[in-house]
């Protein structure tokens, strides 16, 4: 089983790219569980056709210690596993505890077991690695895989950029390795070029560049994935080759992250100059 | 046992510090200071109230011990709620063996209760205030105290909780007094921290919450005394029959109710500087009611200081009941001097303890013929080694700055001017010193050596070098310093002895002290088959 976790930038379509490639994994036939790793909870809406799941964390405390998987696990999109792990209020408690707790839950109720038969895990992680329980899904032996979506944008570059920071700590002692950067296009100027070369200074590389297409917005309101909601459209293709990249993907290092200076000089070279 | 070739001065100090690695002995090095005092008073600077290097093994506790267990523990009548996982509710319960006696038995005393809200992982997930306020009431429900007072532990400045807003929330709810503590362990570099952190909070939300002072001429309050193996009570007695009318005490054998008029009274005297001189620094502001420092241990202390009461409100029949009860008190405590102090002149003693029980401790030892040969404080600053003079020259760091300074005011309407501009005069003359603690230094001899924060380390080499007659530490140094044949005295807990306060308390302490160090319990920690002179026993053995 490969365990994948998604970084990057808040807002900047983890959840909708995750969804999507794993509809483009699953269409191949792979056994896929997703575990939403965001208080909010809206990880999986796309392969469960709605926000139908009920995260592990408000299982837990209405049901105490004697959960059983059935209650946090529901299937979505071909068979697709859906867990969220939940959260609290925001502004109380903590939720990077609450991830924690409930990675740890899963292992306990075997959700990883071999028995599952899973191809898959995916970890679609809140914005930015903030403290030491966003970490969680990337600490060894929980994601040995991290890609991370990013964009043309500076503050989208900024944080994949920092991201690469995070996982070096862990990298250096355990087995997680950095996959490669998804650009999820804002069509910024000379986009797949500076994140390619963004890719390149850290080491690793710009695995897919999905173009920005309407249909991605379509789909969602519909609350389904694009290749569930119009599996003919061109965006549906880029997804399924997204999914294919990732699946035959073997290139994986630790990343070297960059300077500042490197990096506003990068967007200098690249945004105003290229 | 005693070693007549043990270093001193300047050669013990470098033969400590030879333990470290290169980095940490330079970083150390200022915390190990030979004393020496000079003609006009000052002595070497300490450096103090700094952070422990990791991994060296402390003495020292957390801010929430020094909040919740020294100044908020010696309290019977506020239920004193630990907000956070269980064990630290359980391991802060009643540690220092705080003593207390309500009135009749019908009067409450929750000290031997332990409150806590015994967070889960749910309660770290999803926030413990929900937790909090059910445990406020239930606390409620079950004694109906009247103040609940809110402990927070490291978890709860993690996930933000706002113990603050809770406690605000049921004190309007159930309409008695409820304040919290952001007293989370891990802040400042000591206990020292929520000393601090408790002194604030008890000046904003208690003292002076009640202007009705108590019946009696000469009123004082106490600060800084925490009734340990109940040393309070000795003091409350002496005091009564001195003819002082004791207001309230911070916070031995306390009510709320005496904290809560603490402010009525004409002077306060400050037993533990270091714990509670920001309470009477704030009194003298708000109120006007002026502070000096006493000591109520060791006898020649506790006379000085009774006389220096007397002198302050001069009163003729005052100063003769104070002069007659040192009289007869003292003729008790020299009877048990002079029998006790042939078999221990001579000795010597170290005391690595507290942030003024290092000092205050070292009277007693002086009064049987004992010399302390090195002290050091646990969680002390500058000025209490080196006296409140050099209170200016300290530098503030973030640690410091991370607590609350209090802005206080004069209160227009209560503050009262108690001593007359000519009285002050005529009590300067005489060099009557207010708001004074001239620290632990210049009272040792010269070539003393001083040692804050000390460390397990520093113990040992101390314990190998010099061989001192006795170690006053705490439960945590006792069993490593008696494996060295070295009796050690608690002084935070006094080992289920005490009281040692006081004319009664100086008595005790000297017998506990000839006990200790005359027994001959110490020879026999070498077993006989490894002490080299010892007979050997002989046997036969016939093949049958």
């Amino acid at each position: 089983m490969r365990k994948i976790a998604i970084y990057g930038k808040g807002g900047i379509g983890k959840s909708t790219t995750t969804q999507n490639t794993v509809a483009g994994l699953a269409e191949m036939g792979k056994k896929i569980m997703v575990v939403g790793c965001d208080p909010k909870a809206d990880s999986t809406r796309l392969l469960l056709g709605g926000l139908a799941q009920k995260t592990v964390l408000n299982t837990l405390r209405e049901e105490g210690e004697d959960v059983e998987l059935d209650k946090i696990r529901k299937a979505g999109f071909r068979g697709t596993w859906c867990v969220e792990s939940g959260g609290p209020e925001p502004g109380v408690g903590c939720a990077g505890r609450g991830i924690i707790t409930s990675i740890n839950m899963l292992e306990q109720l075997g959700a990883y077991a071999e028995s599952e038969n899973l191809d898959y895990a995916f970890y679609d992680v809140l914005g930015d690695v903030v403290c030491g329980g966003f970490a969680m899904p990337i600490r060894d032996n929980k994601a040995n895989e991290i890609y991370i979506v990013c964009s043309g944008e500076m503050m989208a570059m900024y944080a994949a950029n920092n991201i690469c920071k995070g996982i070096v700590k862990y990298a250096e002692a355990g087995s997680v390795r950095l996959g490669g950067l998804i650009c999820n296009s804002r069509k910024c100027d000379n986009e797949k070029e500076m994140i390619e070369e963004l890719a390149r200074q850290i080491g690793t590389q710009m695995i897919y560049f999905v173009p920005r297409d309407n249909m991605v917005q379509k789909a969602e309101i519909n609350r389904k994935t694009v290749i569930d909601y119009d599996p003919t459209c061109g965006q549906a293709d880029h997804y399924r080759n997204l999914a294919r990249a990732i699946d035959n993907n073997k290139m994986f290092v630790i990343p070297k992250p960059l300077e500042m200076d490197n990096l506003e000089k990068l967007l200098i070279d690249f945004g105003l100059g290229g | 046992m005693k070693n007549q070739e043990a270093p001193q001065g300047e050669a013990l100090r470098e033969k400590v510090l030879a333990g470290y690695p290169a980095k940490l002995a330079k970083k150390r090095a200022p915390q190990l200071v030979v004393n020496h005092t000079h003609a006009d008073g000052q002595v070497p600077p300490v450096k103090a109230n700094v952070r422990t290097t990791p991994g060296i093994i402390t003495q020292r506790g957390c801010c929430y011990a020094g909040c919740k267990g020294v100044v908020l523990g010696p309290t019977r009548d506020i239920v004193n709620l630990v907000h956070g996982p269980i064990g630290c509710s359980f391991y802060a319960w009643l540690t220092r063996r705080n003593q207390t006696r309500p009135p009749t038995a019908q009067d409450e005393n929750f000290m031997t209760y332990c409150f806590s809200t015994d967070m889960q992982d749910e309660n770290i997930v999803f926030g413990g205030e929900k937790k909090l306020r059910a445990a406020v009431q239930e606390a409620y429900d079950l004694f109906h105290p009247k103040a609940i007072g809110i402990f927070s532990t490291c978890p709860v400045g993690l996930i933000g909780d706002d113990v603050h807003a809770v406690a605000k929330e049921m004190k309007e709810k159930l309409g008695i007094n409820i304040f919290g503590f952001s007293c989370e362990g891990y802040k400042g570099v000591s206990q020292s921290a929520g000393h601090h952190i408790a002194n604030n909070q008890l000046f904003k939300h208690v003292i002076g919450l009640d202007d009705q002072a108590p019946e009696g001429k000469f009123k004082i309050t106490m600060l800084g005394e925490y009734n340990i193996g109940g040393d309070a009570f000795v003091l409350e007695e002496l005091l009564a029959r001195c003819g002082f009318t004791l207001v309230a005490t911070l916070s031995g054998n306390s009510t709320i109710n005496q904290f809560e008029r603490a402010h009525t009274a004409d002077l306060n005297v400050v037993m533990c500087h270091r714990s509670i001189n920001y309470v009477a620094d704030m009194i003298e502001k708000k109120y006007g009611v002026p502070w000096f420092k006493v000591n109520f241990i060791g006898a020649k202390s506790t006379a000085k200081s009774l006389r220096k009461m007397a002198a302050f409100f001069d009163d003729a029949e005052l100063a003769a009941r104070v002069e007659q009860v040192i009289a007869e008190e003292l003729a008790k405590v020299e009877a048990v001097a002079a029998r006790i102090k042939p078999r221990c002149t001579g000795k010597t003693a170290m005391l690595f303890v507290g942030g003024s029980r290092a000092h205050h401790y070292q009277d007693l030892f002086a009064e049987i013929g004992m010399k302390t040969i090195a002290a050091g404080y646990e969680f002390a600053h500058r000025d209490d080694y080196e006296g409140r003079r050099v209170l200016s020259s300290i530098t503030v760091d973030a640690d410091s700055r991370n607590i609350e300074e209090l802005e206080v005011e004069k209160d227009p309407k209560r503050y009262r001017k108690i001593l007359s501009d000519e009285k002050r005069q005529k009590l300067a003359s005489v060099n009557f010193e207010f708001n004074d603690y001239q620290g632990m230094m210049p009272q040792m001899d010269d070539e003393t050596l001083v040692i804050d924060d000390i460390n397990e380390q520093d113990t040992q080499r101390l314990l190998e070098l010099c061989k001192p007659d006795i170690f006053c530490a705490g439960i945590k140094e006792k069993y490593s310093v008696q494996k060295h044949g070295i009796p050690c005295k608690q002084l935070h807990s006094y080992d289920y002895g005490g009281p040692y306060a006081g004319f009664q308390g100086a008595i005790n302490f000297y017998q506990e002290i000839d006990r200790l160090i005359n027994t001959r319990i110490w020879s026999f920690i070498e077993p006989p088959w490894e002490v080299a002179a010892s007979p050997t026993l002989e046997a036969t053995y016939e093949r049958g």
